[in-house]
């Protein structure tokens, strides 16, 4: 052979600085699209703010109920984690079947040195990013409408980032296991999404349930959510009930994430 | 690692889904420097063997190494000096042309600086340039093809995989591509294609197998293959459709005969000695055609069927 052996200019990196490539180029993706994401992820907690918050709330007594709070200042926490989780059901269906199934990204970034757990990891923490984001600015129009308390929502910004990754990253693993359209997706967001927003606690307390759907409250993200961000919130965390819900959700999160990767393996290297 | 010149070297290979063996023990030496063809018609199990050379489908059973590496074990180390240009583009159609060989190249751990003077010199390769910052959504089949083989080219790849590289573009397309591949060549790339075309496989090709139902059938140059298995020339006759056999009037005046729904083909050394005869026996054929044999008339011989049905 006369021709120069051609070497190749690429190499492995990292598992860390893998998943955040992955990262990288989620957010190349998002500094062309962020505008689209700006009515769900912000304007429409805003509205609801607004509008069950100031309207509504209006006409409710703070009471043993709402902490003696005012109820706009109740459900501020709240809804900073409900949003998130509505943001993270919806970027762990269609965005993930389509890396699979229809554009097909995932596979493309799978002939590369990069692994298919690292393509998980980079989108997992993507999510986070994005959650953190979204969850800052609702936050901001939050403190100057006044509806906080206090500093404590910083941490109720990271109780909410987690609640999303502890829903996103089953729905996640679920999504990679698609061959279909996404019809699932919309049972989904009918089934759980929806009724956990509303009765898990977030726009008033599960002890207005029936006594027969409180279990079921109890077993939702945005229920330990709602509970561990209101606390965070106010100042009025205690240890047991704040490690029970953080354990709770780091569980999910870690159970949800494996099943993830085993599926993403499973996808991406048949 | 023993370098004997082989970039990618299997011995029964095979590839299973569930019960059914897509790829049934295939041995295959790729040497560096060359361009090595899989020809065979849909199904035969061309994607499942270049799958597993590029460490994303692990292999069944047999041996296997790329760049004298194992994919099960070093699946990232082998990929980093690999390109693939998969049978489906999978371009990040949201992205710009340009973005999406910024965002590739960081995969393989190359810098910013490194990737933007890259890509400027791929988009220009690829002759994408006037497009290097519109997205890719709108652009033209052949287009996103170029694009796609161009990000496969990101890394400076030593091997570069091509799956069906121009199926679905018209022949301005094909032959633009069939010329960069040939100048990748020339600068030591080494390639392999997959392909159904008879003429890019004769083009682009040093040697290729045969590949059929999962197994290698036959192996060897363009010319080897056709002076084994094919003769000189090839004389098609068409017939109306209800005419009574003519097989028989023709007996015996070509080496070969082969019936295929629509024209009888008559292997020979010299076709028109051939047509001569069969006027002389009174066969009246509807048209009269001869040619060179290709690899088409190879697979015929080695499979009783046509290559693209
Ligand atoms: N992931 C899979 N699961 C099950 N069967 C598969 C899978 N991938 C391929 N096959 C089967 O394996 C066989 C070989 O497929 P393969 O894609 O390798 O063929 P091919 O030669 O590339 O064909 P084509 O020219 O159509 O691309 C086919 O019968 C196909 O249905
Ligand atoms: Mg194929």
């Amino acid at each position: 052979m006369t021709t120069a052996t051609a070497t190749s200019t690429g190499r492995v990196v990292g598992p860390v600085r893998a998943a955040l490539l992955v990262v990288e180029a989620m957010w190349t993706w998002y500094r062309r699209n962020w505008r689209a994401t700006v009515v769900s992820s912000i304007v429409q907690p805003v509205l609801f703010l607004l509008a069950l918050g100031f309207g509504f709330g209006s006409q409710v007594q703070p009471t043993e109920a709402t902490g003696g709070l005012a109820y706009v200042v109740y459900l501020a926490p709240a809804l900073l984690v409900a949003t998130s989780v509505q943001i993270a059901s919806f970027e762990s269906t269609y965005p993930i079947l389509s890396a699979f199934k229809w554009q097909q990204t995932y596979f493309a970034i799978a002939a590369s040195p990069i692994t298919p757990a690292q393509i998980l990891g980079g989108q997992l923490t993507w999510l986070a990013i994005r959650l953190a984001g979204s969850g800052a600015a609702y936050l901001l129009v939050a403190a100057v409408l006044g509806a906080l308390t206090g500093p404590g929502v910083v941490l109720t910004l990271l109780v909410a980032v987690l609640t999303g990754m502890a829903f996103a990253a089953p729905v996640a693993a679920y999504s990679a296991t698609l061959e279909s359209e996404g019809q699932q997706f919309s049972a989904i967001f009918r089934f759980i999404v929806m009724p956990m927003t509303l009765f898990a606690g977030a726009f008033f307390p599960v002890e207005q349930l029936p006594a027969w759907l409180r279990p079921i409250a109890w077993f939702t993200p945005v229920w330990h959510g709602t509970e561990l961000g209101r606390d965070a919130a106010f100042g009025t965390l205690s240890w047991w009930p704040a490690l029970g819900h953080l354990t709770f959700l780091v569980v999910l999160f870690l159970l949800g994430a494996r099943l993830a990767a085993r599926n993403f393996r499973r996808r991406l290297s048949s | 690692m023993v370098d004997d010149g082989a970039l990618v070297r299997a011995r029964q290979l095979v590839k299973r889904f569930g019960e059914f063996a897509a790829v049934r023990g295939i041995d295959v030496d790729v040497r560096r420097g060359e361009a090595f063809g899989f020809l065979g018609p849909n199904g035969a199990g061309k994607s499942s063997t270049m799958r597993m050379v590029g460490c994303v489908s692990p292999r069944s059973d047999g041996e296997l190494t790329v760049l004298g590496m194992d994919p099960q074990r070093d699946g990232p180390a082998i990929r980093a000096r690999l390109g693939v240009v998969p049978q489906q583009d999978n371009l990040d159609t949201e992205l710009t042309v340009r973005q999406n060989l910024h965002v590739y190249g960081r995969f393989f751990g190359l810098s910013k600086a490194h990737v933007r003077a890259k890509a400027t010199e791929l988009l220009d390769f690829a002759q994408l340039g006037e497009r290097a910052d519109d997205e890719v959504e709108p652009l033209s089949g052949g287009m996103k093809r170029r694009l796609t083989i161009a990000r496969s080219l990101i890394n400076d790849p030593e091997l570069l995989l091509l799956d069906e590289p121009t199926t679905g573009l018209d022949p301005q397309a094909r032959h633009l591509l069939w010329d960069r591949l040939f100048r990748l060549k020339q600068s030591g790339v080494t390639l392999i294609i997959t392909t159904h075309y008879m003429d890019e496989a004769e083009q682009l090709c040093d040697r290729l197998v045969v590949m059929d139902g999962g197994r290698i059938v036959a192996e060897g140059s363009p010319a080897e293959l056709i002076g084994r298995y094919s003769t000189r020339e090839v004389l098609e006759l068409r017939f109306p459709p209800d005419a009574a056999a003519p097989e028989v009037a023709l007996e015996g005046l070509a080496d070969r005969l082969e019936v295929l729904p629509d024209r009888l083909l008559l292997y020979a050394a010299d076709g028109e000695a051939v047509l001569a005869a069969a006027h002389a026996r009174g066969v009246q054929p509807l048209s009269s055609l001869v040619r060179r044999s290709t690899l088409e008339d190879v697979f015929l011989r080695l499979t009783g069927r046509t290559l693209v049905d």
